[in-house]
């Protein structure tokens, strides 16, 4: 099963690469002068500069020299910042990594128990109050949520940086707590309405009357209920992830912060296409672990599913 | 000592009174049967004497399990302690009633630690669950399990182990072997009978099944919209009932009927009628598991077969092979002299239709009858002008039309359905489990639909049931199945009152809700 799935996995991988490469070659624009900028030229810089970057190849085969690269290892090198890719990442993971982190632990940690209270006690005021916040974290766009966290947190309030990504430890923490906020804000409507709606289901289920029945106390019947609606919560909370990897662009633009996703967004304009490759794959390869990661935590949750395949429980 | 008082138990819902004050007693040691159909009120009855009341209904009266007063009526705080340890309500569905992804020791284990209000240590806990499992009758090791390695029939015994693991005095048994297979209903209903005896417990058992009832039970109620229109001794109520309502239920009771020897369709001579459809050496795997091996099966011109199995016993795949909703992997479907490839693909409409067991989900519930039928006549080339002669056909007025299906009584549905597989004029009908989510009284009426459409239409039924006294009193011919295989076919009344098969004994014996022929069930 699991060398079906990295295959598969690789696959999707190759034709990703060549959809993203032939996008990034037909896209306007021109890296040559993107890379001259202002600077005065000649026909004998420009031909240096196309030699130097096999811009004169075939299209197919500039393809296939980076694919031989990244078979062999070698990223390539960033044509904007003239240093290797995998430095120029390097660089630059770990503020995404630290703010997809933050605004996942932030949205599960009110998410879950709030869809859990709001199940519980369902049309209470905490489920409206919970239902209001969803709705408004859904249909609020992720940078209008960054500018209003921005004016009350960091200009009427100045308790918190307005951007940038800090000078490491404490500070750069400081610096995620508004991004992660605005990320967490969309992630967490969802799980809450997802948590709620398993949880509805599971309290409905036959087997939590029954357990009621037995005059088991209403707090371990709603730890049993929340077992089984973790199967649901779990496949919600990891797609929500994937998404999450994916928007992180918009957060950092809003809060000018050193990740990822400028970088993207940088290399994209400037058709810095080793990079661009670099990072999406990047992405594409940790949505695959994401999935690998929730499956796997299905067999330890679902004892039926473990069944199926065989696996020893 | 009286074991269960009850006096003048009522419960209102949102649209008004919902079972009208009643009186009952449940000695020690005895059983009191609580009859009637789905909406008469019994289920609410038996709620209401352990707390568990839907939202927005209330229970009324009162009601003492050895001279202690049950809190009937009063919050969710004044029933702890007395849920599990004076009353324990047992379900429905075993497949449901457990959690699916604790063991069942675990399960059974809670209920004694919600009693004790600790946690008992592993060892102690270990012989309380396995004495608990040996008095069900059940391996210590299936304490390890988890409630999907388990059959139905084990699992509703584990239920029954979580129910009573805190001694209560009365259980409610709320159709405790409805879901279950035929061969395990008298199993669990005898088991039931020797706990209680055991234990001295008094039971209310729920059910819509008089021929369960008769034998195992002492007292009998029957409840008709919320009100007890008769009481007395089981035996005297079944023998003589005064009520025309209990006579009703009586004489519609494909299992009373059987009994009687009255119950079986009425001889159609189908010598020299040509086969309309046959399957011959039909195969069906699902990943390692085959389902179907080498199942051979023939219908005659406007003939009604009636296909019997237990759940597993692959009827139903049979039934989607014919109708191409499932595409066998060998053997071939001969349909009026011609062989069909496996598939929709390559059946049309007019050939054969189905008819689901659930009127419910069947059906789209955002359109209206009309909308429905004309749906199911446009298939076929017809116009919506012959809505109301499809109506007529299977016995509905024509200002049903404009109706959505949530205001129609599951008897209704299942006709509608029907009328929607009569559409495109198929020459087969196949019914699966079609009337098994029916009340009996509307069960008998649309058996009776069903035979009288197939003499006024002349089309041919493929009957698939669990219930052999349901299939006895319309089929001619009837083919039993188990594990995937046909253990024996032939004319329904022969292998009735002559089976040859062991297997086929036990559904005889079933049908009657006599006891199960020993050994006969055992794998």
């Amino acid at each position: 099963m699991l060398a079906a799935r990295v295959l598969g996995t690789l696959a999707v991988l190759l034709v990703l690469s060549i959809v993203i490469f032939a996008m990034m070659y037909m896209a306007p624009g021109d890296l040559v002068k993107n890379l001259l900028g202002n600077r005065a030229s000649n026909p004998d810089t420009i031909a240096a500069i196309r030699a130097q970057y096999h811009l004169d190849e075939p299209v197919v085969t500039q393809y296939l020299l980076w694919l031989k690269g990244l078979l062999t290892g070698d990223l390539g090198e960033s044509i904007r910042l003239q240093v290797p890719v995998t430095e120029a990442i390097g660089a630059r993971v770990g503020i995404t990594a630290a703010m997809c982190a933050i605004a996942f632990a932030m949205s599960v940690v009110v998410a879950v128990p709030l869809g859990v209270i709001s199940a519980v006690r369902a049309g209470g005021w905490t489920d409206r109050i919970g239902n209001a916040l969803s709705v408004l974290g859904l249909s609020a766009p992720t940078f209008a949520v960054g500018l209003l966290l921005l004016y009350v947190f960091a200009y009427y309030l100045p308790i918190l940086p307005v951007y940038g990504g800090g000078d490491g430890g404490l500070d750069t923490l400081r610096h995620l707590i508004l991004p992660g906020i605005t990320l967490a804000l969309g992630l967490g409507a969802i799980l809450v309405k997802l948590t709620r709606t398993a949880m509805l289901r599971e309290l409905e289920a036959d087997y939590v009357t029954f357990a009621r029945a037995r005059g088991l106390s209403e707090r371990t019947v709603r730890n049993l209920a929340l077992r089984g609606a973790a199967i649901p919560v779990v496949t919600g909370a990891s797609l929500v992830l994937t998404f999450l990897v994916g928007g992180t662009v918009l957060a950092e633009t809003t809060f000018s912060l050193p990740g990822l996703g400028t970088l993207l967004e940088d290399s994209v304009l400037f058709k810095d296409i080793a990079v661009v490759q670099a990072l999406t794959l990047l992405v594409a390869v940790v949505i695959a672990v994401i999935a690998l990661l929730a499956d796997l935590a299905y067999l330890l949750l679902d004892p039926r599913l473990r069944d199926r395949i065989g696996v020893d429980s | 000592m009286i074991g269960v008082e009850i006096t003048g138990l009522t419960v209102t819902g949102p649209a008004g009174t919902m079972v009208q004050p009643f009186d009952a007693e449940i000695p020690l040691g005895t059983t009191l049967a609580l009859i009637g159909e789905s909406g008469s009120g019994k289920t609410l009855s038996a709620k209401s004497l352990i707390g568990l009341l839907p939202r927005g209904f209330k229970a009324e009266g009162a009601a003492t399990v050895a001279d202690t007063p049950l809190p009937v009526g009063r919050d969710d705080a004044s029933w702890r302690g007395v849920r599990g340890r004076q009353v324990a309500l047992l379900l429905q569905d075993p497949f449901t009633s457990l959690s699916p992804v604790h063991r069942c020791g675990d399960q059974i284990a809670w209920t004694m630690e919600a009693a004790r209000g600790h946690r008992m240590l592993r060892r102690e806990r270990r012989e309380a669950v396995a004495a608990r499992l040996a008095e069900v009758k059940l391996p210590e090791h299936v304490a390890e399990a988890h409630p999907h390695q388990l059959s139905g029939g084990m699992r509703q015994r584990v239920a029954i182990a979580a129910a009573l693991a805190a001694d209560p005095q009365l259980l409610i048994a709320d159709e405790p072997t409805t879901a279950l297979d035929a061969s395990n209903q008298a199993e669990i209903l005898d088991l039931l009978r020797a706990i209680q005896a055991e234990r001295r417990l008094s039971v209310m058992l729920i059910s819509h099944d008089l021929g369960l009832v008769r034998g195992r039970t002492d007292t009998v109620l029957v409840m008709q919209s919320g009100v007890i229109v008769e009481r007395g001794e089981t035996s005297r109520v079944l023998s003589d009932p005064q009520h025309p309502y209990t006579r009703a239920l009586i004489d519609a009771d494909p299992v009373v009927a059987a009994r009687r020897g009255s119950g079986e369709a009425a001889a159609v001579d189908l010598d020299g009628r040509p086969t309309l459809t046959s399957a011959q050496g039909i195969v069906k795997t699902f990943g390692h598991r085959t389902v179907l091996h080498e199942v051979d099966l023939s219908v005659r011109e406007g003939e009604i077969v009636g296909v019997v199995g237990e759940s597993g016993s692959g009827k139903t795949t049979l039934a989607r092979c014919i109708a191409g909703l499932e595409k066998e992997d060998g053997g071939t479907i001969d349909f009026a002299g011609e062989t069909l490839a496996p598939g929709r693909a390559s059946r049309t409409p007019d050939q054969m239709q189905i008819v689901f067991q659930d009127p419910y989900s069947s059906l789209n519930p955002m359109m209206s009858i009309r909308a429905i039928l004309a749906e199911a006549l446009a298939v076929a080339g017809r116009g919506a002008d012959e809505v109301p002669a499809m109506l007529e056909l299977v016995g509905l007025p024509a200002e049903i039309a404009s109706r959505r299906p949530a205001e129609l009584s599951g008897g209704q549905r299942q006709r509608i359905a029907i009328a929607r597989a009569l559409a495109p004029r198929p020459r087969l009908l196949i019914c699966d489990e079609s009337v098994s989510a029916l009340d009996v009284s509307v069960q008998a009426q649309i058996l009776e639909l069903l035979s009288g459409l197939r003499e006024q239409l002349g089309i041919a039924l493929l009957f698939i049931s669990h219930d052999l006294a349901v299939v006895r009193m319309i089929a001619d011919t009837v083919v039993v199945m188990r594990d995937g295989r046909v253990v024996e076919q032939g004319d329904c009344a022969q292998v009735l009152t002559e089976p040859a098969h062991d297997y086929t004994r036990l559904l005889v014996a079933a049908s009657t809700r006599e006891n199960a022929p020993a050994g006969a069930g055992k794998d």
